[in-house]
């Protein structure tokens, strides 16, 4: 076990050199001299090109590429902002606890809502609960979620008056922001622990639990359950990334004040050490994610563990 | 006769298990009616898209606006069926992309195996550690906003899913009998790929990029949405929204339409790539 996970994270060594590679070049190619951009339209051409020749900017591609990826690794430094002049790390580093609290309340929402939704539309196969859960499911997967924060801010805050419309300070203020970038994820963990939980409740074992006069409050709970959560807890961690890139539209519907909205506003104002910094930066996290999961699904289930051994 | 009947069977069998499927058909009729309003917007809206009548600015729906009026006054209704011309399109040409370089790549991968399968997974890898959307909106933040630049970036945030998928089809067919003997009759390597191993790994890349349509118009419409797709006054369902936006305490109708003309397109799509899932499944066969 211990020498899979680690495998699986030097794995992640070539993973992670290739979206550095890739963010910095596709920045290293958008049009504008960030020199230019840093000093400002007044600046003197003899001026912009000092500060080129100073961030190293007149040096080759790979020779700019490797600067990046040495400083990177040895310094956690990958350059300052154009605009507050903060460094990258510093930066991100202030704004990822709302971004992650956001996810995480996302995902919270997500279970809550939908692992009993399945379960209950799994052993009530066909009712009217188990249609009508499904028909919601499947809209909660097609509505966009930056819609429904909208919609939702229309009727809870402006003609209610319930909730707050923006920030993120207080438990009120979380409440319609989780609620929007839970809801999807709520909709694909319904449909898919309805489909495993009904796949576990036709093997043979839950039969003999039945059989032996079990409740069937039980044989849900304690025999079905078991089996049935393991591939949705691979799909509660993948919501958790999906939801920290999520977060991105989230932030900017209610004025969150998290790595998403940092990066948007970098992108128009071109700051884009800032923009390249935030990609890193969360699909590193996205990455961890998905290994934490990989690890924890081996934990659960003795079948996975055996296999690494 | 028999031959050609023998031939179009499986996708006759598919199409009879798709119709019996309600869902699917209400899908069906939702994406129908959509591309029938995109090919026709011109005889269908009551308006241009970009029409404006300064005195109607900001109505709610009336008899002469069904779905009432933006700040410049024009007709969102209009907008929205002008709207689907530009989702359509981004949908369907950003699978296509995704299609036509996740494809190829997956089919070399899985046909070629070792060294080159490697290289070509281990950058799907890179790819799919970037959350589709931040990989979107950095692409979009390089190449500029713009209905071209979307597509693209939409598309190659969709390449891995489909390599994967003809990575994995190719893998099971390559080993079957008759890929054996189409190369013991001298076939050629691109002839074996394209007439013989793409056709039967079909099932699974038109689920996928049914799914994927609706993914691309929601993901090209939250760019907008956030102010990096599409620019004025291009009728695009997101960008209505990020300026209805700016009128929700006063005109929720400027956001609650477009919104739903989303919803709707993609709640068809999906519907469709379920019940496609179901009727290509051979697992549900008899």
């Amino acid at each position: 076990m211990h020498k899979y996970i680690l495998r699986r994270l030097l794995l992640l060594i070539p993973v992670m050199l290739g979206v550095a590679f890739i963010v910095f070049t596709m920045m290293y190619f958008t049009p504008g001299d960030p020199a230019a951009i840093m000093l400002g339209e007044a600046a003197s051409e003899h001026d912009v090109e000092r500060l080129r020749e100073e961030m190293g900017l007149d040096r080759p591609f790979i020779v700019q590429f490797s600067t990046y990826i040495k400083n990177l690794v040895v310094h956690q430094d990958i350059g300052r902002s154009y605009q507050s002049k903060k460094p990258v790390v510093t930066a991100i580093l202030e704004r990822f606890p709302t971004t992650l609290k956001l996810a995480a309340l996302g995902v919270l929402v997500a279970v809550l809502l939908g692992i009993p939704t399945g379960i209950i539309s799994a052993t009530k196969q066909y009712s009217i609960f188990d249609s009508a859960s499904m028909v919601a499911a499947l809209l909660g997967v097609s509505m966009p979620n930056f819609w429904q924060g909208l919609m939702s801010i229309i009727v809870f805050s402006v003609w209610l008056g319930w909730l707050p419309s923006s920030g993120f300070s207080t438990p009120m203020h979380m409440i319609l922001p989780a609620l929007t970038i839970g809801t999807s994820s709520a909709a694909i963990i319904t449909r898919m622990t309805r489909s495993s939980m009904l796949e576990v409740i036709r093997q043979d074992y839950i039969r003999t639990a039945r059989a032996k006069g079990q409740k069937e409050f039980i044989v849900i709970t304690r025999h079905a359950l078991k089996n049935a959560l393991i591939p949705v807890l691979t799909v509660v961690g993948l919501q958790f990334g999906y939801l920290l890139g999520g977060a991105v539209l989230t932030e900017t519907i209610f004025s969150i004040p998290g790595v998403g909205r940092l990066m948007v506003d970098a992108i128009k104002q071109r700051d884009f050490p800032i923009v390249q910094g935030g990609v890193l930066f969360l699909a590193i996290t996205f990455s961890f994610m998905n290994l934490l999961i990989d690890i924890l699904y081996a934990f659960v289930d003795p079948r996975i563990k055996s296999q690494y051994k | 006769m028999n031959k050609q009947g023998q031939k179009r069977g499986p996708w006759r069998e598919v199409w009879r298990r798709l119709k019996q499927n309600k869902a699917a058909m209400v899908g069906l009729a939702i994406i129908l009616i959509l591309v029938f309003s995109a090919i026709f917007a011109d005889f269908i809206a009551p308006y241009g898209y970009d029409d404006q009548d300064l005195k109607a600015r900001l109505q709610g729906p009336s008899m002469q606006h069904f779905l009432g009026t933006d700040n410049f006054g024009r007709d969102i209704l209009s907008r929205i069926i002008y709207g689907s011309r530009v989702s359509l399109q981004v949908g369907f040409i950003a699978v296509g992309i995704a299609i036509a370089v996740g494809g190829t790549l997956g089919a070399i991968s899985g046909y070629y195996g070792k060294r080159l399968d490697n290289v070509i997974m281990r950058l799907m890898d890179v790819l799919l550690a970037i959350p589709g959307i931040l990989l979107a909106i950095s692409i979009v933040a390089a190449l500029g906003s713009g209905l071209q630049n979307v597509m693209i970036a939409v598309g190659i945030g969709s390449i891995p899913g489909y390599a994967r998928i003809v990575r994995s089809s190719v893998l099971t067919i390559r080993e079957q009998e008759f890929i054996e003997a189409a190369r013991a009759v001298g076939a050629s390597d691109f002839r074996i790929i394209t007439k013989h191993i793409i056709p039967n790994a079909l099932a699974p890349i038109i689920v996928q990029s049914t799914l994927g349509v609706a993914g691309a118009i929601l993901s090209a419409a939250g760019l907008s949405f956030i102010g990096l797709g599409f620019q004025p006054p291009t009728p695009e369902w997101g960008a209505m929204l990020s300026t209805g936006r700016n009128f929700i305490r006063d005109h929720w109708h400027m956001t609650a339409f477009p919104g739903l003309a989303i919803m709707i397109t993609i709640f068809g799509l999906n519907l469709l790539g379920d019940g496609l899932r179901d009727a290509l499944d051979p697992r549900l066969k008899n």
